[in-house]
Formats: structure tokens, sequence, C-alpha cells
């Protein structure tokens, strides 16, 4: 059943596409719909499967004659992921409720990215992961190109340039690794149990990880993702940042580390201090979130400090991933959740009730404009986000980034420190951003918000139940979670 | 030879013969029946009996399957040769009917007698062993072409284009013709057969390296390898569209499997090896570096083009670099990689040149400008645009990505210990991702740019908009379903002995 939520998104997709031009409103309907229900299979899928085993949806033969086959399954990473297209997806769709200008084939172009979005987390074959991968690539790039704002083509080209040469990174090693194993299955579940020759792992477990680490932000190859974060629209910079990145972590997890573990063995001499490839990564991933953060507290462009909150907060994921114990495996997967939820909803702040509305994402123009009083629910909802993206106790990401940091302690206990120091320079450049947008008040207190503004905001009040509605999902998820973590 | 020999000549040629006649009966037609008829009439009625003849021929192949080796390799009936031919007979349908709708010459019957005898000469190319046969073949196939590609009388560049693949041309079947004499005189043979059993040996003579050499440039031309790729951007350019679209496509087929052929047969024995620590001298090196220099060049030089048809051209240079790495792996599953490949390949850019013949006939140009907000004038035709740019970048579930997938998992394949051709494999992935950047260039001129203020719809006819709803579903279906293409081919590079 959990593979309708796929399929939901591509007949979504085949409705758009025949819809007659022009009406903007039964394309949001079907849109949203669509995404609903996605989002109930989804929901259902998670309640009804047992997370603990794999459970096998749908397995056919799909080309023979390569043992290539149409294998749909679901363990408990995949089914967390897949709960958080489901949210991504419907709180997307709603903050993207206000596109007028060729809706039809913005929505259409969504659902097509979702679908691919869905692909990945559920196959169980590379090839078919590898196929939903790049089927995915290429509704990012027009969804930026067209309805983007700031630099919107070139950071479209470069998003679809970057994950375009991450795959062809993987492509080679999965060519590689099913022709070393015989060329006789791409099945993830087979691959894992062959032994791969430590001499072939040593260079194709690198380039595989590095290619989808390329998606997930890794230092420093993540230049593409505040570009094109920035760039696109609100509701698909909550995707790219939400769920898109996680395709990048949960390829290494799923692929690099599952097929190719051997990669990860100490090369057996040092060099610089390093033993193995996952010194190296693990490295990077630290100075991803240290540079993401440092990089995030100098910005001027409001939605440019998330973009680097993101590089910064994928880079826990992967740290995650590479410390290879219990505990900071289980931090990495529930940092790509909480850092879904949190992205997703920083960003809709960011896009959809403070540009939308004062046209600016300048924080020196902002700082003016007493946004607290101006649109209280924006300051409150935001308030939530950057605590829970701050890593305060009582919030999703606390718990994700502690046992993360609790992990990497027991892996690499240096490096742990240094990380460690990334979340205190998280807290500041978090904590600058809120008092920059809706805190500041040197200009005077009790202005009112008209008076502030130099670039002449035309403040938009006329339909206020609007976003209310919009945020309400993305914001009560967060709540839950919070629940949750306490 | 006896009287029965004839007749189970004459069977086996049956397809080419009713080819053939269906040329005299185009031109007679147009010489008698249609002379003072409407321009769109005559041209309606010449397409009319080329594509019953085409598919009068493709229905002999599919009821009556045949097999047989006529005098050593003259002529080569197999399911093999059957499914290229059907494939080569159906790219010439499509290119017959591109034709329909555009209107550059008044000389209707002669234009399809020329694209069926261009047809007739790829047939014979593919279903030919013997060296004397291939090069005939070679010529009657790339004469009909040059005259193809000048045909468009109105217009000094389209005859600029025929001069040069004419000059061209005529240097590398120069060059192939020499070869071959070199390789008669090694071997004492013309068949395929025949020179490998002369090759044979540990080392290689130098005669034969000369040889081989010689007609590997001849094919290289053939198939718009660098460095023998220089005509290929003009005649795309200044050929009529559906000239130009059969040359993309009906030529490439049939340039590649007969070069296949050629070194998998002929040279058995001189392969060699290209791989990275391992090299050898033989034909698989030369080749190597031919699909390495294709790959490069063609991608590189198609970010800088401005003109579509010129970025197709360049695009077709790196294409034939990754189809020259199914050559390389040299054996039966290579070659289905490489049929594979070529076929889909073929199909997708005729769709891309039918699309353009269609802009180029309303709007006036083939620059990418002249594409832009495309989308919003012919919603269908960049649709369809889309499919056949995104099958040619490589983008799963489209045809073209199986087909990459294939053919560099065959090329890996031949040599599972070593990996001999990653390398090779690795540029080709790399430049794929740089190719990437110009298709969606086209793409982003087509529904990101916005029309220009006094742009209308451009409308296509009824026959192009079928031929092109047909051509990106075949590209859908076989991206998806690569299986029903597959499981035949397997089989019959089974039965042809691979």
């Amino acid at each position: 059943m959990l593979a309708w939520t796929l399929y939901i998104s591509l007949l979504g997709v085949a409705v758009l596409m025949l819809l007659p031009r022009g009406a903007a409103r039964p394309a949001r309907m079907v849109a949203l719909l669509t995404a609903v229900v996605g989002f109930v299979i989804a929901l259902a899928g998670c309640l009804t499967l047992d997370p603990g085993k794999l459970n096998t949806i749908t397995r056919v033969p799909w080309i023979p004659s390569l043992g290539i086959e149409y294998h749909l399954a679901a363990d408990g990473v995949s089914l967390t992921l897949v709960l958080l297209t489901g949210i991504a997806a419907v709180a997307g769709i709603l903050f993207s409720w206000n596109i007028e200008h060729r809706a039809k084939e913005f929505f259409a172009f969504y659902l097509a990215l979702i679908a691919g979005v869905y692909g990945v987390f559920l196959s169980f074959d590379l090839f078919l992961l590898f196929v939903f991968y790049e089927l995915a690539i290429i509704p990012k790039y027009f969804i930026i190109a067209i309805w983007g704002s700031t630099r919107k083509e070139y950071g479209a080209m470069k998003l679809a340039l970057y994950s375009f040469v991450g795959s062809a990174m993987v492509l080679i090693g999965l060519i590689a690794a099913y022709v070393v194993a015989g060329a006789k299955t791409m099945s993830l579940v087979e691959l894992a149990h062959f032994a791969f020759p430590q001499s072939f792992a040593m260079w194709a477990f690198p380039l595989v990880f590095v290619g989808f680490g390329i998606l997930a932000g890794l230092w420093p190859f993540h230049t593409w993702a505040p570009t094109g974060h920035v760039a696109a629209p609100t509701g698909a910079s909550m995707l790219l940042a939400g769920v898109v990145m996680k395709l990048g972590a949960y390829g290494c997890l799923r692929v690099a580390m599952t097929v190719l573990p051997h990669g990860m063995d100490p090369w057996g001499f040092k060099l610089l201090g390093f033993g193995s490839w996952r010194d190296v990564l693990s490295l990077l991933a630290v100075v991803g979130i240290v540079y993401g953060a440092m990089v995030a507290l100098v910005q001027k462009d409001f939605k440019f400090v998330i973009g680097y909150s993101s590089v910064s907060h994928m880079g826990f994921v992967l740290l995650g991933l590479l410390t290879l114990n219990e505990v900071g495996l289980s931090g990495a997967v529930l940092q790509m959740f909480s850092h879904g939820v949190i992205a997703g909803l920083l960003f809709g702040v960011v896009g959809r009730m403070v540009y939308d509305r004062t046209h600016t994402r300048d924080l020196g123009i902002l700082e003016g404009m007493n946004l607290n009083k101006a649109i209280p629910f924006a300051a409150v909802t935001f308030t939530i986000g950057s605590m829970a993206s701050m890593g305060l106790p009582g919030f999703s990401g606390f718990v994700a980034e502690l046992q993360v940091l609790i992990g990497a302690w027991q892996a690499f206990p240096m490096l742990a420190v240094v990380a460690g120091l990334g979340i205190v320079v998280g807290a500041a450049y978090t904590l600058r951003v809120l008092q920059k947008a809706f805190r500041s008040r040197c200009r005077g207190v009790g202005t009112d918000f008209n008076a502030g503004t130099d670039r002449g905001a035309d403040f938009d009040r006329s339909r206020p139940g609007d976003w209310t509605l919009s945020a309400a999902p993305a914001g009560s998820d967060c709540a839950e979670l919070r629940l949750a973590a306490v | 030879m006896t009287g029965a020999g004839y007749m189970e000549l004459l069977k086996l040629v049956a397809p080419e013969s009713i080819m053939v006649l269906t040329v005299l009966g185009v031109l007679a037609a147009d010489l008698w029946g249609l002379r003072g008829e409407e321009l769109p009439f005559r041209r309606s009625m010449g397409a009319i009996i080329s594509c019953s003849g085409c598919a009068g021929a493709i229905g002999w192949m599919l009821v009556a399957p045949q097999q047989a080796n006529f005098a050593e390799g003259i002529l080569v009936v197999d399911p093999l040769t059957q499914l290229v031919k059907v494939a080569l007979l159906v790219l010439t349908v499509c290119a017959i009917l591109i034709t329909v709708d555009t209107d550059f010459t008044p000389h209707t019957g002669e234009y399809f007698a020329l694209i069926l005898l261009a047809a007739v000469g790829m047939m014979f190319l593919v279903s030919s062993e013997d060296i004397l046969m291939i090069f005939i073949s070679l010529e009657l196939t790339s004469l009909s072409l040059y005259i193809l590609t000048a045909f468009n009388k109105r217009q000094a560049k389209s005859a600029e284009a025929a001069l040069k693949y004419f000059l061209f041309g005529g240097m590398a079947a120069a060059f192939t013709l020499f070869g071959l004499s070199l390789l008669y005189g090694f071997s004492g043979s013309t068949s395929l057969g025949g020179i490998a059993d002369a090759i044979k040996g540990p080392r290689l003579d130098p005669l034969l390296v000369a040889a081989i050499v010689m007609t590997l440039i001849g094919f290289g031309f053939k198939v718009a390898a660098v460095p023998f790729h220089l005509w290929a951007p003009d005649v795309y350019e200044g050929a009529p569209a559906p000239s130009a679209a059969f040359i993309a496509s009906g030529s490439k087929v049939a340039g590649l499997v007969v070069l296949a052929k050629v070194v998998m047969i002929g040279f058995k024995g001189a392969e060699g090896s290209a791989a990275w620590h391992g090299y050898l001298p033989g034909w698989v090196p030369v080749l190597a570096v031919l699909a390495g220099a294709s790959m490069v060049v063609g991608n590189l030089a198609a970010i800088a083009q401005t003109s579509v048809r010129r970025l197709l051209a360049y695009s077709a240079i790196a294409h034939a670099g990754y189809m020259l790495l199914g050559v390389l792996g040299h054996d039966g599953q290579s070659l289905a990689a490489l049929i594979y490949y070529v076929i889909t390949y073929a199909l997708t850019t005729l769709g891309a040149f039918g699309v353009v013949a269609v802009v180029q006939e309303r709007v006036g140009g083939d620059r990418l400008s002249d594409f832009a907000g495309l989308s919003r004038r012919a919603p269908f035709l960049s649709f369809c645009m889309l499919v056949f740019m995104l099958s040619l970048a490589g983008i799963p579930p489209l045809a073209g990505f199986f087909g990459k997938f294939y053919v560099f998992a065959a090329a890996l394949n031949s040599d599972p210990k070593n990996l001999g051709l990653l390398w090779l494999v690795i540029v080709a992935l790399g430049m794929s991702a740089v190719s990437l950047y110009y298709y969606l260039r086209v793409l982003k001129q087509i529904y990101v740019a916005e029309p220009a203020a006094d742009a209308i719809p451009v409308r296509a006819s009824v026959l192009s908009r079928v031929v092109l709803a047909l051509l990106s579903l075949a590209v859908v279906v076989l991206g998806c379903a690569p299986n029903l293409l597959i499981d035949k081919l397997v089989q019959a590079i089974r039965l042809a002995g691979f």
C-alpha cells in the first residue's frame, strides 16, 4: 500500500497535465488532494508496518536479462523519511498557494519531484533507486528557474549540474559494483551480502559516498545548497532543504555504507593523521558544521542564513552516519527528520510570511520594521523553529544532535568537541537573525510598521487567514516532535 | 551459379527488391501521373507510395523470417540483420513523414526516391559480411545522402554543406578502399571471416596495422567520430531538415552496426587492449581514442552553439563516442547494448529534428532564441522536445538513460576482473554531466524564457503531431520497459553466433 504514495503523485502529475490551461484553482486543489492522500498513506504505512524489519511491498522482475527488479520495500529508516516527505509535500503545497503564474505546470513539476523522492526512499533495487534519484533532478531545475527569485537561473543550473555530477559519480560506482558482483543482480539486499574485494571498495566507496554527499551538502561541495535554496520559491525551498537534501544522506547510508562497508576500513597507513576514508569524510562533515554556521553568522540575506544553517545541520547527519555506532546512526536519522521539519518551517516563515509581505530579505532593512508587532504569528513560529534549530532541550534538534555528539564522542573525540563548537556558533547565528528580524527596536520603540521601511514595503494584510492556515501543519509537527522529545 | 541459386538469392533480397521497385514506382508516378498536380498533393502521394513500400518490406521480414548466409557472407540474413533492417525502415518512414510538411523542393519524386535508395544501401550495408559488398553499399548510401543534403536549391548553405560532406566523404571513402584493398592483399579473401582467419596470430603485421587504421578512418567518418567529424555540424545545419534527420538517425545506425561487424568479425584476433595499465596494440585502443576524443570534443563544443541544429550535431558526435564504447566491449552483450543504444538514439534524434523542422518552418530559424517561450506557443511540441532532450541527456526513465547504463555496464563487463575500460566509462559519465548543461539550455529557452511580445502560437500539422507523439512514446516506453527490445536483441545475437 505504501507504494501508492509514489503512484498517487505520478497520477497527480498526469491529471495536472490534462487540466486546461489558465485556471490556478483546480491545479492547486488537485495538488493538495494528491499530497494529502500521499501523506495519509505514508502515515498509515508508518503506523501499520513494522519498522524493525524489511517490509517488501512489491518485487517483480523488471529487466530480467540484466537481473534488474522492480523492488519496493520499506524499513524503519525509509518509513521515517517517507512520512517526512508526506509532511513536507502538504506543507510545501499550502505555502505555494499564492502561485498564479503557470500554476498548473508548477504543481506538475512539484508532484513529479515528490514522486521521485518517495521512489528513492522506497526502492530496494539500486537501479530503481537511481532512476528515481535522477528523476528528481529535472523538476527542481524548472521549479527554480521559472518560479524562483534572486539569480534564479544561475541557482537552478548550479543545483542541477551539482546534482547531476554527483549522480554521475554514483553511477560509476554502481555500474562497477554491479559488474564486479557478477552482473546478475542490482538488489540492495543481495549486493549488501556480496563480499566486494577490498581494493575495489577502497575506491568505489568514497566515490559513491561523495556522489550522494554532494546532494546532502557535504563540504566543500555544498555551494549549490544556499544559492539554490535562496533562489527557489518558498514551497520548493521547504522541499529542497527539508527532503531533497535527505536524499543524499539517505543514499550515503543506504548505498555507500550498506553495499561497500569495507571502503571504511583502515587504509593500513597514516597520511596527515588520517587512517581511513571514514576519518577524511567525518572531518569534512565537521568542517561543514562549523563552516556553515560561521558563514550563516555573517549573512545579510535572511534566506541565506537558513540556507547555510542547512549545510551546518546536514553536517550533523553525515557525522552521525560515519560514527557507525547505534547512538550516532539513530541520531543521524532523527536529525534528518528533525531538520526536515525545522528547515521547512523556517523557510516557510522567511519566504511566505516575511518576504511576500515586506518584499525584502535584507536583515538590515528588516531590522527597522519591528516585525514582532506587525506579524506576531510569524515571529512566534519562527522563534519556535529557531529554538528547535539551536538544539534547545525539549526540541527535536536537541535529541538528534545530542545523540550524534555522543556517538561522535565514542568514535572521534576530537571531532566531537569541534562539532560541539559548531552548536555554539549555531546558537549565535540563530539568535542574531531572530533578534535582527523580529526583536529589533533600534529605530525607536513603538514605531509603526510603515515608518521603518525604506524600500516602501507594501504590507499585505489582505488575506491573513491564508498563511495562518498553511503554517499550521509545519508548526504542529514541530510541537508534536517537541512532545515526543520530552 | 545455378538457377536455383538465383531464386534463393532473390528470396533473400526480397525486402531490398521491394524497396527498389518502390523507388521506380515513386519516380514513375511523379513523372507521369502527378506532373500537373499541386505540390502538396504530389508530396503526399509520393510519401504514401514510399511508406507503403517500406511497410511492405517490413511486413515481408516479419512474416517470413529467414536465416541464411549466401556465398560466404556476401549476404547474411538472420534475425539480427532483419531486426536492424526493420529499425532502419521505421526510421525511413518517419523521415519521409517529416518531409510531407516541409516545402523546400518541387522535385518530390526524386527526393523520396533518394531517401529510399539510401535506405536500400543501409539495408545491404548491415546485412553483408563481405568487404566488397560493404564498400558498394557504403557508396550507394553516401552518394544518396550527398544529394539529399544539397536538395534545397534555394539556399546556398545547403549546397555548401553538401560540398563539404562530399569532399570529406570522398576522402574517407578513398581511405576505406585503400584499407580494404590492403586487407584483401593480406588475406586473399573478401569475406570478413576469411580476413579473420588470416589475422590469427600473436603478432600484428605492420601492413595489417595500416589496413586496420585506414578502414577505421573510413567508418569513423561515417559515424562522425572525432577527428573525422568536421562535416557533421555543417551538414546538420545546412541540409533540409528531413535529410538532416535521416543522416543523423538512419546513417548512424547503419554505420555503427557495420563498424561493429567489421571489427568484431573481420578483425577478430587483432583486438589488443585499451585497459589503463594493460595497453596492447590492436583495433580496440584505436577506437578507444576515437571514442574518448568524440565525447570530450563533442560535448565541449556543443556548449558554445547557438543554433539548435549545430548543437544536435555536436551532441551526435558526443553520442558517437558513447556508442563506440559499445563496440569496444566486443562480445554479444556489448553488441546488444550498442544496437539498443543506436536504435533508441536514432528515434530520439529523429524526433528532435522533427520538432526543429516544425519550428524552423513556422518561426523561420533554428537559433536558440527562436525557441524562446515555445512551451506557451506550442505546449505539445515542447513536451516532445522535453522528452527528446532529456533522453539525449540520459535522464531516467527515458530510453537514453537505459542505453547509457547498458553500454557502460557491457563495456565494463567485457573484462570484469580488471574493469579495463573503467577510465573511458569515467570520461563518458563525466562528459554526460557536461551534456546536461547544453540540453538544459535548449529546455530553458522553451520553458523558462518568455516568448516575444508579438509571438503567435506555433501550429504543427496533425501528421507531424502524430509522428512526434509516437516517437516520444517510443522513447518513454523503451526506457520504462527496455526488455521489449533487449530480449529480442539478445536472442537474435545468440542466433547470429556472437
